[in-house]
């Protein structure tokens, strides 16, 4: 199971984080804080594996972002490394080339889409079409509602 | 910028933009709470706010959070935007509660209803919405109130997959913090039944839900094997077309495979049926040979997802460890890896490979790649490789490769970097002691290592080689010989001084003769490193001058000097004075004779297991490999593994294993209280093994110490006893850094037995302060005779964590014993008298090794009666005689032990005038010589 993932810019900006187990917000400033250092101080080329407390730790950095998971003793590190990526997938097909920006200024949509692909730290479609699919029937409700809200403000409903 | 979105929030993108142009870290600052003001003021503004703008200042308060600031308003409007019909807004609110809310808090059971209507929805989006957020959350609260539902959305034929995944793995959450939601009976099959599931979607949240299920009950889900296995092989031998979207890089489903793989390694043997297995066996080796076949892409995602898989399998053929055939294959397939141009596959290589050493079958295998594995710890540009390396040399280190492995590892540790330095030293230490056949070797390997490595050679590793010595006497000329010479040096690390003074101070004899190191010389060469070392070996080193004086003493005033040095005599440190001034005494006072006897040779420890072990083993829990061959599991069917009960099987063994360690005290604890001061620097070895000590039997024949101690506290005792009357002081050290919190303990004595033994209890401050000592008085009142002895039950808080344990009170009824001197004459006279068969009670025990008549001496005389010299005739026997004090009566009571040393036993006989007496007597002391 996954315990939690964080997203973090190379200047150790936290972009994105998504807990799984509930830790005390202090606990969670602590980890960040130390995980963000000890990556960013690794250079390429280096394992994407950390032993870390009585977690591991999965990476891998994506132009200007990192993306970082830790996972249990059991777990397997290539398949998460390839849960990051096809996160970054998911993210690259829904904004067109996804960039750090667009994680910014759209958070909330990298949540809805992170959603989608694990629930409680664990894999829940692999497929991306299938996630792709289902963040379009979300977008769609949402603009049914907006239109819906124009014609209302034009006095059509 | 996205294609496709809902509707845009102009004044969030705004609000973004602002922040990133601000210039400095106090712009950022005034930027936000600036936002934080207008936001509050619009939330608590009289003018009622539409959905969008609602969502709007959400959105923003989530951004300020995910700055790394702290929100603490705005919750009741994410309430409000949760229920709202609108998708749009409901999706922000459930998104603010899941980021921003804690488990236990009181606004869940608001959302409750909200939650439930959504689950109602036809809309599979609504549904989803409302899974997501009840896993998120997954608290006990969202467990009880949704107990019902979720596992009806599971297996209910109407629901859809996409909702049937997303309640699958829902359900998993909540079933990790409330494992009764799982409903038993028919629905056990109906779980296991959607391995088969149409949706590989669906089949990879079940999976795992599944794993997760069997682990707390294996034998109900055990149906799942057969499932598990035959899906499993379906997907291995299918094409990558065949699965369409499931397949990910040419590799066809690569999370159910690896699902399924780990499903199954919750049994062993994974199953009994042996067509079962054979269509395992198969599988398992598809995807060995599937290994072997070029690469379908270049792309890193196709091998890490195939290999992802390989490793899986290759963790269940280790799990297993039946089928020699596929871990021999496992085993070069890793080795292949381990040239790897990936630093990942390398790294995992080794770590698989630590596992695979420990089988019987592939460890021969694994040392077949010593020289590669050797390489990467040399030439690993990333450290945690290198760790694992070592690990996996370790692992594979046996009598055979141990010299080689040792020395290879002693010269990387040259260079080696200082985060893994210490445990590499704990390695060596303990391979040199396991694997040697010469230890001669082992004595220069960890001189080595000291000489290496110094300031990374911990107490432990440097006691157990003088424990070593001490115990082989083949080896003490010898390492007499190699640490004077390594003392030679001209910088020689403080810890080669304490070795190197502990062991010619018991054995710079053997190397005497030799003129170039004559007494004086070793002398010399201590004293001259004296004044560079810490005042802990300073102290050390006077014990070895003493111990000198008593082998040479033709350097007596060479040392007596240095005895008398005003830095010595008269050191701010007062152990260095009383040492200096005590030895300095002994020297001029005792004769030859009492020298020799006092300073005699250190007698034998007792063999147990490294300390150094226990120490790893504490430093990485769970994660040391194994140095240590399992034996083969043999393919008939065993009984199912049970994780939990396992775990907790392993938990009540430590324990009592840390029980045994209290009840039996080592021998080398009494010797040590016989002849103090020599031999402190040993002392309290086992004092540091961290695991609780516990030393109540030993305060049978004491009155005062340390009665037990672990990690977090140590309690000491203090005692006196006149006639029937007893005071008792009890310290309560806090070892630890926080204050230990609603600290209580609690005498258990039960009413009937208070009867026969008052025992009066002040009450203690419920918080112990961290460092600080407190004192609890206790008086004790023997009002008649009794057996055992009270416990006393200590509660306390630790860092959130509730702590228990029970100590037996040192508070015998031995310890209302007074001495009573008598003649062999009226000593025969009362044993005849008391002849009765209820005053009489004998037991026969094997001597605890080796027979120690002067320690079971001393014990008597500490037990409270009077040891009575020249009474028996045969001068090995001990008598005793003593008169317990109880309110009622005064009870007489006489003891016998007779030492049979050819067959290393014991006899004792207790005489007493009462029965219960005599028993209580005969138990409390039998076994303990």
């Amino acid at each position: 199971m996954m315990l939690f993932m964080l997203l973090f810019s190379r200047q150790g900006k936290l972009r994105l984080q998504k807990w799984y187990m509930a830790y005390p917000d202090k606990v969670k400033k602590k980890i960040t804080r130390e995980l963000v250092t000890t990556i960013l101080a690794r250079k390429p080329k280096m394992c994407s594996f950390l032993e870390w407390k009585d977690c591991k730790i999965v990476y891998k950095r994506y132009a200007s972002l990192y993306f970082c998971c830790a996972i249990e003793q059991n777990d397997n590190e290539l398949l998460t490394l390839e849960i990051i990526h096809r996160y970054v997938e998911l993210l690259d097909k829904y904004f067109g080339s996804v960039c750090e920006l667009d994680i910014i200024f759209n958070f909330e949509k990298a949540y809805f889409i992170l959603d989608e692909l694990l629930i409680g730290g664990e894999i829940q479609e692999t497929s991306k079409k299938n996630v792709l699919k289902a963040i379009a029937s979300q977008d769609l409700l949402q603009e049914d509602e907006a239109v819906e809200g124009t014609l209302r403000d034009i006095g059509l409903l | 910028m996205a294609p496709v979105r809902g509707d845009g929030m102009r004044g969030l993108a705004v609000f973004i933009s602002d922040i990133r142009n601000c210039k400095s870290k106090e712009a950022e600052v005034k930027r936000i709470n600036k936002e934080l003001a207008n936001i509050r003021s619009k939330f608590k503004g009289d003018k009622t706010l539409d959905g969008y703008q609602k969502k709007k200042y959400v959105c923003k308060l989530l951004f300020i959070f995910l700055l790394g600031h702290d929100i603490d308003f705005g919750h009741m409007e994410a309430v409000n935007l949760l229920s709202s019909n609108k998708y749009s807004e409901k999706q922000i609110g459930y998104l603010f509660i899941s980021v921003l809310v804690n488990t236990n808090s009181d606004l869940i059971r608001l959302i409750i209803q909200s939650i439930k209507n959504d689950l109602q929805s036809r809309n599979p989006v609504h549904v989803n919405l409302a899974l997501q957020c009840i896993a998120n959350i997954g608290s006990r609260d969202m467990a009880e109130s949704f107990s019902n539902e979720i596992p009806k959305l599971l297996v209910s034929g109407d629901t859809m997959d996409v909702v049937k995944q997303s309640a699958a793995l829902c359900l998993l959450r909540l079933f990790r913090s409330s494992p009764d939601i799982i409903p038993g009976g028919e629905w056990t099959s109906r779980i296991i039944h959607l391995l088969n599931d149409q949706h590989m979607g669906v089949v990879t949240a079940a999976t795992s839900l599944i794993d997760a299920l069997v682990k707390r009950n294996p034998d109900e889900y055990k149906g799942c094997v057969n499932l598990a296995v035959s899906r499993l092989s379906r997907i291995v031998t299918a094409s990558y077309t065949d699965l369409q979207d499931y397949t990910y890089y040419f590799v066809p489903a690569p999370w159910l495979s690896v699902k399924l793989l780990r499903l199954l390694q919750n049994y062993n043997p994974v199953t009994e049926e042996p067509g079962v297995r054979a269509r395992l066996n198969e599988t398992l080796e598809t995807i060995l040979n599937k290994a072997q076949e070029p690469p379908k892409s270049k792309k890193v995602q196709h091998s890490n997802a195939k290999n992802a898989v390989l490793f899986e399998a290759i963790n269940l053929i280790i799990h297993s460890d039946s089928e020699p055939n596929l871990l021999v294959r496992a085993c070069n397939q890793l080795g292949q890896f381990l040239s790897n141009r990936e630093t990942n596959l390398r790294y995992l290589a080794l770590e698989s490979m630590c596992h695979l050493a420990t089988s019987e079958f592939s460890h021969e295998e694994v040392k077949k790649h010593q020289e590669v594995v050797i390489l990467s710890m040399k030439m690993e540009k990333d450290v945690s490789v290198r760790q694992m390396a070592v690990d996996l040399l370790y692992a594979m280190c046996d009598r055979a490769n141990a010299e080689e492995i040792v020395q290879e590892m002693l010269n990387y540790l040259e260079t080696a970097d200082y985060s893994i330095r210490e445990e590499m030293v704990l390695k060596v230490a303990i391979l040199a002691e396991k694997y040697a056949t010469d230890y001669t070797w082992y004595v220069d390997v960890i001189l080595n290592l000291i000489r290496i490595a110094g300031d990374y050679v911990s107490e432990e590793v440097w006691y157990r080689v003088i424990q070593i010595v001490i115990n082989r006497e083949e080896v003490q000329g010898y390492a007499a010989k190699t640490v004077f010479e390594a003392l030679q040096a001209p910088a020689c690390h403080e810890n080669m001084v304490k070795v190197g003074g502990y062991i010619l101070g018991e054995f710079g004899n053997l190397i005497a003769g030799d003129s170039r190191s004559a007494p004086l010389v070793q002398f010399k060469l201590l004293h001259s490193k004296y004044h560079l070392c810490s005042p802990m070996t300073r102290a050390l080193l006077l014990s070895t001058y003493i111990k000198f004086i008593n082998l040479f003493p033709e350097i007596r005033t060479n040392i007596q000097e240095v005895f008398r040095q005003h830095s010595n005599l008269r050191s701010a440190d007062a152990e260095l004075q009383q040492r200096a001034s005590e030895y300095l005494q002994l020297s001029i006072v005792a004769s030859t004779d009492v020298l020799a006897t006092v300073l005699e040779e250190m007698p034998s420890f007792p063999e147990r297991e490294s300390s150094i072990l226990t120490v790893l083993k504490k430093k990485k829990p769970g994660r040391v490999p194994e140095n240590e061959i399992r034996e083969s599991k043999s393919p008939a069917p065993t009984s199912v593994v049970q994780n939990n009960t396992h775990v907790n099987h392993n938990k009540l063994n430590s324990n009592a294993n840390a029980d045994l360690l209290g009840l039996s005290t080592p021998p080398s604890n009494n010797v040590n209280n016989t002849n103090n001061t020599l031999i402190d620097v040993l002392g309290d070895i086992y004092g540091n093994n961290n695991a609780a000590v516990y030393n109540t039997k030993k305060f049978l024949f004491k009155n005062n110490g340390v009665l037990f101690e672990n990690e977090m506290l140590q309690i000491g005792v203090k005692s006196e006893f006149r006639q029937n009357l007893g005071r008792l002081g009890l310290f309560y050290g806090n070892k630890t850094q926080v204050a230990l919190s609603n600290f209580n303990p609690v005498l258990q004595w039960s009413a009937e037995d208070a009867l026969k033994l008052n025992v009066q209890m002040k009450a203690v401050e419920p918080t112990l302060e961290a460092g600080a000592q407190i004192q609890q008085l206790l008086t004790a009142e023997c009002i008649e005779d009794y057996a055992d002895a009270p416990t006393i039950e200590i509660s306390f808080r630790y860092n959130g964590t509730q702590q228990k344990f029970s100590i037996k009170l040192p508070l015998s009824v031995n310890k209302f014993f007074e001495p009573t001197e008598m003649n062999a004459e009226s000593f025969f006279a009362r044993w005849k008298n008391l002849s009765g068969e209820q005053q009489r009670s004998q037991k026969v025990f094997k001597a605890q090794q080796p027979l120690d008549l002067p320690g079971a001496r001393n014990k008597l005389m500490g037990f409270g009666m009077q040891l009575l010299d020249n009474v028996d005739p045969n001068p090995d026997n001990m008598v005793c005689a003593g008169i317990i004090h109880t309110q009622t009566q005064q009870v007489g009571c006489l003891l016998r032990l007779e030492p049979n040393k050819q067959a290393q036993m014991f006899r004792l006989t207790i005489r007493a005038s009462k029965e219960t007496v005599t028993r209580e007597i005969c138990d409390l002391l039998s076994d303990q010589f």
